[in-house]
């Protein structure tokens, strides 16, 4: 047998302990390939239970092996990295329990948080230029692992409230759908549900525009003062959040 | 580069802490990663990784590299781990004689092969198209298996071979060669009789379960007594070599491991002084 046809049966064992692929490998080889089976599978199953611990305490230990289990038999891995078996694994919560769709947000925030915890570095922002900006013309660049993601469940209070070991609230619709905002703060992943009038306003900013353009732009909707304020509110806030990397010039 | 008588320890989550929180700097010569834990944009673990190399020669130990792959090895893979080499300049670069990726799929395991001279032309291929990416000699490790093929080597003759084709070195695990001496009735003496003693570097010291048949090396106990014994033998053979213990289940405080340690220095004196 070449060596290509052996790991081709290799991989259908593990992945379907086929008996003619066992026999294939060999006559005596059947303890073996039980040893290898448990490790691959093992090793799937503690990635998963390391990377989703909040959506293991929610819906429990045997829910949450028997949805790994699943996941194991319909997505085998397929990166180098042990790290990339945990992205999918929101989407086959989302198919097994289509009525609960707050475990698959849970999910969704433990994916993204577990993503932005390795993700790229930034310099930390230097306070001393901000006397120099012109905040007219001021480009804003965010930290490189903001991202955003969509929720129309309570899944963040129900994850606030596992991860600070209280109880949690039972789950629930959000009356309209809401986005949270998800990065790192130093070493720190964090996150929290933006107001549709901020994450509108990061959008824009993200993809160019000035904080001059969205000053103007809250004055024209919310008055003078009033888009002023919301203004210098937001930016005040980015800062404090650490979500803020990088402020440039337009001109 | 780690000349003689270095003793290490492979660096764990637990211990991260030991290492980097205290004055004074942990009795190791060397500490060792997994590669693949580093292999990252950024954020806290590559953080840490810096910072104990600030403070220790760093060893990189990988297990996904997949040199026995028929189909040869990811590209993406090892244009990472050349970052990694580049901001670490490790001490060694090493990971196992076997293979864990075919055609998009990915065990995440380390899977045996035949001793056949195709897979030794397969693994040569691969591990001089890694070095060639890494600018360097690498080690390659001797697995613990569970599945014997009525190959056309012995292992040890393999990796002998592999030695000569590509250059490569070795690190020898004396735990895998326990358990694969115990679970395929080969003698361990006659395995480090064979292997090319000038090409081993590194060795690497763990402990291991009794399985249902097979001895299974689970990384997850003190080093037992007859491994110290043939660690005792393979340093008469030897001579002085880096060596390090693995724990990567039920870690202990770091201050077991370094009583650990203390054990294969005292062995290393006295296979020093029979060798002598």
């Amino acid at each position: 047998m070449s060596l290509l046809a052996f790991q081709r049966d290799f991989r259908t064992w593990l992945g379907s302990e086929a008996d003619d692929a066992a026999a294939r490998i060999g006559a005596a080889a059947k303890p073996g390939l039980s040893v290898y089976l448990n490790n691959y599978r093992g090793q799937l199953i503690d990635c998963l239970r390391e990377s989703f611990g909040v959506v293991r305490a929610w819906i429990g230990d045997d829910a949450f092996d028997g949805a790994a289990a699943v996941h194991i038999e319909q997505r085998p891995p397929h990166s180098w990295t042990l790290d990339a078996y945990a992205l999918d694994f929101p989407q086959t919560l989302e198919r097994i329990y289509p009525d609960d769709p707050e475990i698959g947000e849970l999910a969704c925030i433990e994916r993204d948080l577990g993503m932005i915890f390795v993700g790229s570095d930034t310099d930390p922002l230097d306070q001393a230029q901000f006397a120099d900006v012109d905040w007219e013309e001021a480009i804003l660049s965010f930290v490189p692992t903001l991202r955003f993601l969509p929720v129309s469940t309570n899944a963040a209070a129900i994850w606030s409230s596992l991860t600070a070991d209280e109880r949690p609230p039972a789950a629930a619709g959000l009356n309209k759908p809401a986005t949270l905002a998800l990065w790192r703060d130093g070493f720190a992943p964090t996150f929290r549900t933006l107001d549709e009038g901020e994450y509108d306003a990061l959008n824009r900013l993200r993809r160019g525009a000035t904080f001059g353009a969205l000053c103007a732009e809250l004055v024209d909707i919310a008055g003078e003062t009033e888009g002023a304020t919301l203004a210098g509110g937001m930016l005040a806030r980015w800062l404090a959040d650490g979500m803020i990397a990088r402020i440039g010039s337009g001109s | 580069m780690l000349t003689q008588h270095q003793f290490g320890l492979g660096l764990r989550k637990p211990h991260y802490a030991d290492f980097l929180d205290t004055e004074e700097k942990v009795a190791v010569d060397f500490v060792e990663v997994i590669s693949e834990n580093f292999m990252v944009d950024g954020g806290r673990p590559l953080d840490v990784l810096r910072r104990v190399r600030e403070r220790h020669p760093v060893a990189l130990h990988g297990v996904s590299m997949s040199v026995g792959s028929a189909d040869g090895v990811d590209q993406d893979y090892l244009r990472r781990l050349r970052g990694l080499v580049d901001a670490i300049e490790p001490v060694f670069v090493s990971d196992h004689l076997s293979w864990s990726r075919i055609e998009g799929f990915s065990s995440h395991d380390l899977l045996p092969l035949p001793y056949t001279s195709e897979a030794l032309d397969t693994v040569a291929t691969n591990v001089l198209r890694a070095q060639d990416v890494l600018g360097r000699t690498m080690l390659i490790e001797n697995p613990s298996s569970y599945i014997a093929f009525p190959g056309e080597m012995a292992e040890w003759e393999f990796l002998g071979a592999l030695c000569s084709r590509t250059g490569c070195e070795l690190l020898l695990d004396v735990n895998n060669v326990f358990v694969s001496a115990s679970n395929h009735g080969f003698d361990a003496l006659s395995y480090l009789a064979g292997i090319p003693a000038n090409r081993v570097r590194q060795i690497h010291l763990a402990g291991h379960s009794q399985g249902q048949e097979l001895l299974i090396d689970t990384h997850d106990q003190a080093v037992p007594a007859a491994v110290w014994t043939l660690y005792a033998a393979a340093i008469g053979r030897l001579g002085p070599v880096a060596t390090m213990i693995e724990r990567d289940d039920a870690i202990p405080p770091l201050s077991d491991l370094l009583d650990e340690l203390d054990i294969a220095r005292s062995i290393a004196v006295g296979g020093r002084r029979r060798a002598a």
